[in-house]
């Protein structure tokens, strides 16, 4: 054991002269694979293997990217995607946690819906699709709704493990300190089954996210990145739609690096409950 | 209350609240509030299903959706496994693969719809090839975790018990790791039973689930949908809990590395 732990330290010393360095060594090592790639697409771009409107040169999908973003076009695409988003997900994870924390106190609340519950769960949200489409019309309505019920599962299950596995000796203790009900709740139960249901949060964020580019080609919404790409079909710009890919891959990051690692670092982190 | 009579009352009351909802949704669907044709009661969906499994469409559409994604997954398999290994093995394999993985891995594999039917026409190389790109990462990823996650001191034992690179291989590397391909193999079925579903309504091809329901919705078939989703959620239960459950219970769960999950 002694030995790994020497080696593993002169390793690091050595590997690492200076921050600055190895901050510049980094992110070269993490451009080169992108280089590569973008070379070989590029090339075969410029060989014209296949027609340039199907297998268009980075340089112009590039250009579409500027001309869509400076027309102001492709920001209106991304936040009327965003904003459903938003609503979807809020009505996700108001509803989801809801029912969560009712199942997860309530023994007859539990036996009743985890069975509806677990029934809903196996089928691919995007089934559903039709069927909203049919219930409440193409457009906004069904789209935000769509996103709220499929991304409401994974908020549920996740928030009902959470309370089941909040400590019973910590509940007791806190109960034999004279805590009411409320307090109970908001100091014992919640922060308790907070870890499981950030990570309910972000399972749904992510599945709201990969449904809702679907949805949007299918629900025919007026403004959205996913019906901005499916649209583009028609006309073989194949240009915008690479650009449009570009974009939803680049939210999807943000969401996952921005939203809520930084969510989870202020809370669960700094309460010690996760390192 | 002991634990059987617990287990007792509790499916009972499952029991209660399915039968419950069904009752208020044929309440719903018979009180004429909506347009039977949007809302059929369950006597038509079972009546829709049992016809479409009759005649053979729902079957013959079932086994071209299975096809999609087999076809896909074992593609994913075959490139994403050996790639995943690799990586877990090799810093840098991983090096390379890594930035293009994460930086791929959030753009939603339905986004890609639209260019792969520019690129591979309708039908069913589009279906295949979105199921491909879905169920590719989640194979990668967990290969890769799986290798690296083999603990060191079993690699040390086994080298200084005079195993070479392929008995460390087969022996610890691939045993080790086994519990992450499974879950790899389990989330990217998972992903690629929503994908196919997707790219079969947007790249509309005559036979499969997903053309069947967003078909049915043009002729205002609300009975035929559900029928379908039904068939669609039953498919993806006797998958996840035969086919995964079964490889878990063969492979892992008898080499005693995850303890079996008390229910």
């Amino acid at each position: 054991m002694q030995d790994v732990g020497s080696h593993s330290a002169a390793g690091t010393l050595a590997g690492a002269p200076s921050p600055e360095e190895t901050w510049w060594r980094a992110a070269a090592r993490t451009a080169f694979p992108f280089l590569v790639v973008g070379a070989l697409w590029e090339l075969v771009a410029r060989l014209a293997i296949f027609p340039p409107r199907l297998f268009p040169s980075l340089e112009v999908v590039a250009s579409a990217f500027v001309r869509l973003t400076l027309s102001g076009v492709l920001p209106h695409h991304a936040l009327d995607t965003l904003l459903r988003l938003l609503a979807g997900f809020t009505l996700a994870a108001v509803a989801g946690i809801a029912i969560g924390i009712v199942m997860g106190r309530f023994r007859l609340a539990e036996d009743m819906l985890l069975p509806l519950v677990s029934m809903g769960a196996p089928i691919p949200g995007i089934a559903y699709a039709p069927l909203f489409l049919l219930w409440f019309g193409l457009g906004n309505v069904s789209a935000v709704l769509l996103v709220g019920f499929v991304s409401a599962f994974p908020v549920i299950f996740n928030t009902w493990t959470g309370v089941k596995a909040v400590k019973e000796v910590w509940v007791r203790s806190a109960m034999a300190m004279g805590a009411d009900d409320r307090r109970l709740f908001g100091k014992v139960i919640l922060p308790g089954a907070l870890p499981y249901i950030l990570t309910g949060l972000r399972l749904g964020l992510a599945q709201a996210w990969r449904i809702l580019v679907g949805v949007e080609m299918l629900a025919a919404v007026p403004w959205g990145l996913g019906w901005m790409i499916f649209g583009a079909r028609e006309f073989l710009n194949t240009d915008v739609m690479l650009a449009g890919v570009v974009v939803i891959g680049a939210i999807g990051l943000a969401l996952e690096k921005l939203v809520f690692q930084r969510l989870e670092h202020y809370t669960v982190v700094r309460w010690g409950m996760m390192t | 209350m002991t634990a059987t009579a617990e287990r007792t009352r509790s499916m009972r009351r499952a029991a209660v609240s399915l039968l419950l909802a069904a009752a208020t949704y044929e309440c719903v669907a018979r009180s004429g509030v909506f347009p039977p044709a949007l809302l059929p009661t369950l006597p038509a969906v079972g009546r829709a299903l049992a016809d479409g499994i009759l005649d053979g469409s729902l079957p013959a559409h079932a086994a071209s959706t299975l096809y999609r994604v087999l076809f896909g997954m074992s593609l994913a398999v075959v490139v994403g496994l050996p790639l995943g290994i690799l990586m877990g093995r090799f810093r840098h394999v991983e090096g390379f693969f890594l930035p293009l993985a994460s930086a791929l891995m959030p753009i939603p594999s339905l986004a890609w719809v639209p260019v792969f039917i520019l690129w591979f026409g309708l039908g069913n190389a589009t279906a295949i090839g979105i199921v491909f790109y879905a169920a590719l990462f989640p194979m990668l990823l967990n290969a890769w975790s799986g290798v690296r996650a083999v603990n060191p001191l079993w690699l040390r034992a086994a080298g200084a018990m005079g195993a070479d690179e392929r008995a460390l291989f087969w022996k610890v590397i691939v045993p080790g790791a086994f519990p992450f391909l499974v879950t790899g193999l389990r989330q990217a079925f998972l992903r690629a039973w929503i994908a196919v579903v997707g790219a079969e309504m947007l790249a509309a091809s005559d036979w499969g689930l997903g053309w069947v329901i967003f078909d049915a919705k043009e002729f205002l078939r609300a009975d035929v949908m559900l029928a379908s989703l039904a068939v669609i959620g039953a498919i993806g239960f006797l998958v996840e809990r035969l086919a995964f459950g079964t490889l878990e219970r063969a492979t892992v769960q008898r080499w005693g590395m995850v303890r079996e999950v008390k229910s």
